[in-house]
Formats: C-alpha cells, sequence, structure tokens
C-alpha cells in the first residue's frame, strides 16, 4: 500500500461536523479510479477478438460432432435438410471473387499510390487524396447497386462476348452463364471496393522512404522511374505486400456489394464469368432459415469463424510489418 | 538511355491512367446512384413509409429505414463513444509507449479489419445467449462494436498530435493525469475527437451485413428499442431484389439517401480536420 491509499473514508472538518469522502471523490483518488476503469476497458476492447472467436467456435460445435472439419471444408455436398454441409464451393466462390478482384485492383492501386507518393504536384495530392477518402467512405450497398447496374450488364454485353470471341480457347474465359452476374462482376466491384485501402496504406509506406535514397540514386544518373523501381520499392516493399494483404482481408470478408452481383449458384465456379456463392452471401442469404433446420445454424456460424480465421491471419501479419517498418524508421 | 526515357514516359503515363481509373470510378458510382436515386426522390417518398409491405406494395416512402438508420447508428455511435473515449485517453495519458499499449493498439487494428458480417455473426450469437429477438437494441449493439475500433483509433491519433508541452504544463502545474485529460487534453481536441466520431458513424450507418441477423427489418416506424427497426442499406437490398419496378424506385431513392448522408458527414469531418490542425499550430 503506498501513502496515496490512506485517504481517510470518515474525515473530521472543523471539528464540527463529520463528512463522508469516498477516495473516488478525492482528486487522487478520482485518478487513481479513472486509470483502473479506463485500463478495464482498453483490456476488454483487447480481448473482443478472442470472444468472437470462442463464442463462434462454441456454437460451430455441434456440427463438427457429425462431420469432421476437412469433411465440411473439402466436401462439395451442401443440402442442408439432409444434413450435409460442404462448404468447398463456397470457399472456392471467396477466393476466386478475391483473386480475380485482386488482379484488377492491384496494378491501378500501386501505380496510384507510387504517383501520389513520388510524382504527384502537391495541389493534384490535395486533390485527389479527399476524392479516395470519398471512395473509402460510399457503404457497400452503394457498390452493390453501381455493381448491379453498371457492371453486371457491361460484362452481359460487352466484356463477355468480346473475350469469349477472342480467348475462348482458354477455359477461363469461356461460360455458360448467359448473365452478366458473375465472379468478374464481383471482382471488379471488389477491385474498386480495396482500391482506397491499398492506396492510402502504400502511399504511406512509400513517403516513409528516406528522402537521402533517392537523392543519392538521382545523382548516379538514374532516372526518376528507375529510382522508384530499384531504390524506393525496395525499400518499400514489406510495407507495399501489407497494404496489398490488408486489401486482400478486406475482399475477402465482404458481403454485401459481392452478394449483389456473383449470381449466388452454389457451384465451384471454373470461368470468370460463371456465377459463384462466396461464404459471406452464404451466410447473409440463409441467416432466416437457419434457427429452423438442426445444425444449419452451426454450419452458418462456423463459416463466419472461417472467415475470421482467414482475416485474422492476413491481418495479423500485414500490422506486425507495418509495426515493424514504423519502428526501423 | 533513350530506352530509359521511353520507360519512364511508359510508366508515368500509365500511373496517369491508374489515377484516372481509381478517381473516375468514383464519379461513376456517384452517376449510378444520383442517375436512378434523383427521380425516385421526393417528398412522399422522405416522409411515408411503405404502404403493403415494402416487399410488395408500390406505395409509400423510406421513412421507415431513415428513421430507423438514424437511430440505430446514433445509438451505437453513442454507445462507442462511452468506451472509445476512455480508451483512447487511456492509451495516451495513462499507459504511454509499453508493449501492453502496443498489444491494445493491435488489436484494435485487428477488430477494425474484421469483416461486419462476422460482427453480424457474434451479435447473433451474443442475442441468442441473452434470449433476445431481431431488435434495435440488438443492431445498435452490434453496430456500436463494429464503431468501436474505429472511432478509438480514430481518437487515439488525435490526441497522439497534441503537443507534449501543453501536457507537461498541465502536470507542472499540479494537474492530475485525470484532470490533465478531461480539462486540457479533451478540449484542445474536440475537433479531432468529432471527426473520429462522424467517420465512425458514417461507418455504421452503411455497414448492412452487420444489422441484417441483428435489427431486422420493418415496415413501421422504430418506436421500442426491443422491436426491429428497419435501415438505409438493407432498405436498398431488399427492395432491389423485387421484381416491381415501383418497389425498386424506393431501393434507388434509399441508395440516394445515404450516399448523401455519408458524403456530408464526409465532408464535415473534413472541414473540422481543417480547422484542427490550425488549433494545433497554435
Amino acid at each position: 500500500m503506498t501513502k496515496e491509499n490512506f485517504i481517510p473514508l470518515v474525515s473530521k472538518i472543523h471539528n464540527q461536523r463529520w463528512r463522508i469522502t469516498f477516495p473516488v471523490f478525492h482528486r487522487r483518488g478520482k485518478d487513481r479510479f479513472a486509470r483502473q476503469a479506463m485500463g478495464i476497458l482498453a483490456i476488454a476492447a483487447s480481448l473482443l477478438v478472442p470472444v468472437i472467436i470462442l463464442a463462434l467456435y462454441k456454437r460451430t460445435l455441434p456440427i463438427l460432432e457429425v462431420q469432421t472439419l476437412s469433411e465440411l471444408l473439402f466436401s462439395k455436398e451442401w443440402y442442408p435438410l439432409r444434413g450435409l454441409f460442404g462448404f468447398y464451393p463456397f470457399i472456392v466462390g471467396t477466393f476466386w471473387v478475391t483473386a480475380v478482384g485482386m488482379v484488377i485492383a492491384i496494378p491501378p492501386a500501386l501505380l496510384t499510390a507510387i504517383y501520389l507518393a513520388e510524382y504527384a504536384h502537391s495541389k493534384i495530392y490535395a486533390l485527389a487524396t479527399p476524392i479516395i477518402d470519398l471512395l473509402a467512405g460510399i457503404p457497400s450497398v452503394v457498390y452493390g447497386i453501381w455493381g448491379m447496374l453498371t457492371v453486371v450488364p457491361f460484362i452481359e454485353k460487352n466484356i463477355a462476348p468480346m473475350l469469349k470471341l477472342r480467348l475462348g480457347v482458354l477455359p477461363i474465359f469461356q461460360s455458360e452463364n448467359p448473365t452478366g452476374y458473375s465472379v468478374l462482376a464481383g471482382g471488379v466491384v471488389l477491385a474498386v471496393m480495396v482500391f482506397p485501402i491499398i492506396i492510402a496504406v502504400a502511399e504511406e509506406v512509400i513517403s516513409a522512404v528516406p528522402q537521402g535514397l533517392r537523392e543519392a540514386s538521382l545523382a548516379l544518373g538514374a532516372t526518376r522511374w528507375h529510382t522508384v523501381r530499384h531504390v524506393v520499392l525496395r525499400q518499400a516493399g514489406p510495407g507495399v505486400l501489407a497494404a496489398v494483404v490488408l486489401g486482400f482481408s478486406r475482399a475477402f470478408g465482404e458481403t454485401m456489394a459481392v452478394l449483389m452481383v456473383v449470381g449466388n449458384v452454389p457451384q465451384v465456379p471454373r470461368s470468370i464469368f460463371d456465377a459463384a456463392y462466396p461464404l459471406t452471401a452464404l451466410i447473409a442469404n440463409n441467416y432466416g432459415e437457419m434457427m429452423s433446420i438442426p445444425r444449419y445454424d452451426a454450419a452458418l456460424l462456423g463459416a463466419a469463424l472461417i472467415l475470421l480465421l482467414v482475416v485474422l491471419i492476413f491481418n495479423l501479419g500485414a500490422r506486425l510489418i507495418l509495426v515493424r517498418m514504423v519502428k526501423n524508421r | 538511355m533513350k530506352k530509359h526515357k521511353i520507360e519512364e514516359t511508359v510508366f508515368k503515363f500509365l500511373m496517369l491512367a491508374s489515377m484516372v481509373v481509381v478517381l473516375g470510378s468514383l464519379f461513376l458510382i456517384l452517376g449510378t446512384v444520383i442517375g436512378r436515386g434523383l427521380p425516385a426522390l421526393n417528398l412522399a417518398m422522405l416522409t411515408q413509409t411503405p404502404k403493403g409491405g415494402y416487399y410488395l406494395g408500390k406505395e409509400g416512402g423510406i421513412l421507415n429505414a431513415i428513421l430507423g438508420s438514424l437511430y440505430l447508428a446514433g445509438g451505437a455511435t453513442l454507445l462507442a463513444l462511452l468506451v472509445s473515449l476512455p480508451i483512447a485517453i487511456y492509451l495516451q495519458i495513462y499507459a504511454v509507449r509499453s508493449k501492453f499499449v502496443e498489444l491494445i493498439r493491435l488489436s484494435l487494428d485487428i477488430l477494425w479489419g474484421i469483416p461486419s458480417i462476422v460482427y453480424g455473426a457474434f451479435g447473433f450469437t451474443l442475442m441468442l445467449f441473452l434470449g433476445m429477438r431481431a431488435s434495435l437494441f440488438g443492431g445498435m449493439v452490434t453496430l456500436a462494436l463494429l464503431e468501436l475500433p474505429i472511432m478509438t483509433r480514430g481518437m487515439d491519433e488525435a490526441i497522439a498530435m497534441v503537443p507534449a508541452a501543453l501536457k507537461e504544463s498541465s502536470y507542472a502545474l499540479g494537474a492530475t493525469r485525470y484532470e490533465t485529460a478531461m480539462k486540457v487534453i479533451v478540449r484542445q481536441t474536440v475537433p479531432g475527437l468529432l471527426t473520429a466520431v462522424l467517420l465512425a458513424f458514417g461507418r455504421g450507418i452503411g455497414d448492412a451485413a452487420s444489422v441484417l441477423f441483428t435489427a431486422g427489418y420493418t415496415d413501421r416506424l422504430p418506436t421500442s428499442l426491443f422491436g426491429p427497426a428497419a435501415s438505409l442499406p438493407l432498405a436498398v437490398f431488399f427492395q432491389l431484389g423485387t421484381p416491381f419496378p415501383a418497389v425498386q424506385e424506393r431501393a434507388y431513392a434509399s441508395a440516394l439517401v445515404l450516399t448523401i448522408i455519408v458524403l456530408t458527414l464526409s465532408l464535415i469531418s473534413r472541414r473540422l480536420a481543417g480547422r484542427w490542425r490550425d488549433q494545433i499550430v497554435r
């Protein structure tokens, strides 16, 4: 016990009246109480991740009692009424949509980040960054509407016929799906959604590369692009990777926008024009029935747990890279 | 040497083209939403609830969703504020630069990255545990969890901008950390804190996946904390799925209203951030 702890609960004032003063109401007591209360809140917040994992895991247990984990993950049989829950088509669907989204998103996002960090005049910078922020703030259903009204018809009428005609020999461009609701539509919408996050993080790590390195390279006669490619990007490489990984995990867990444009057919897609059915869409579409069919709720919450764990691993990796980069600076 | 020049020009062109793609996509999205939403928007749309069921009825408006969304996001933001501000103060004032603080920051960043559908699923398990049904309150709590990391990290960074000298002067005058936090730091950073609150509110009001399970949907105006509540993102989602153009109009109008709310919030917080920068220099 420190000296500060001896704040009298009952103190005598002016030798006349007894007044009760709780330690909390004393200046130092208040400070100590605030420290403890705030500390408890902070610890509680950091325990939220394990609590969410545990809660979902506990709800998933009933399904793990009747199906093995590998059955759950690699079985193609999805017949909830017969008690068969195979996530394989949905997991593959999620990876397809996310992968297509990242392939579309990475080149423009990184080039924009490099431009903003290395080339852009301060006026262009001041003009472009608020727009990118606005893009980040748009709700996912609005992306979804845009996808349904603009991207899907465009793929149906222009991109799909053209690519099938020109590159139809490749199975990835072949499809029987007559609509535009496809892996590609989901990918395009996701790509636009992850632009802001990749650009923001990549721009920050590129800007953080010490100016001296650039000057040394330019002084040796390298062009600006060569400086960027061989000096700046080499230095910022892990951070740029972290930016991409953060974008990936954002795309991986996105629900509404994807749900509205991928077609939601439970199959393993073979081409970018096939419909897919990602895990997130599976959860969102079936929550209504999940309490009326046995173990359905366990299966869907298990799907949420899979999503959470994948995103968690990617996020943790990216954040650890970023924290290390900040420390080394 | 000439090869290098060509490479430089090619990549510069590619970078500019990328910028056009990225910035252009915002205008494409806004164009679609405004183009479809503006014709659907009128006074009746904003002041009436849907007649004859939101999925089938062709008359009426989206007042249920507008009010529901404001209640949901407002309540969630309030709940999140009660927790976020103390945590941010704790991270910046009480426990500075320790491993422990880094761990809390890391877990907040991780929380930030958790998909909203997972928050929805977690909120749902929480409600099952407590024996609650889909309700305004359930939605608020789930959204508050979603907003918590956004708001806390925003406030954390805002408070980090306060010059150390200010803190030290306060300590030198004999103020405790608590007094310094409440009377000096919080006052000094009000615009920054507000920016964090608005950012969280904007994220909360636009999120659909987390309220899907927890808040439900209804044609009526929200009156009770423990009854279901409609929301704008779900109004878009459900009403777009119908085959009736008149019902889809309501979805477009909802999307436009939602976009306007979110963009306005974003502009206000940008203003605040600007003003706050002036304050710090002083």
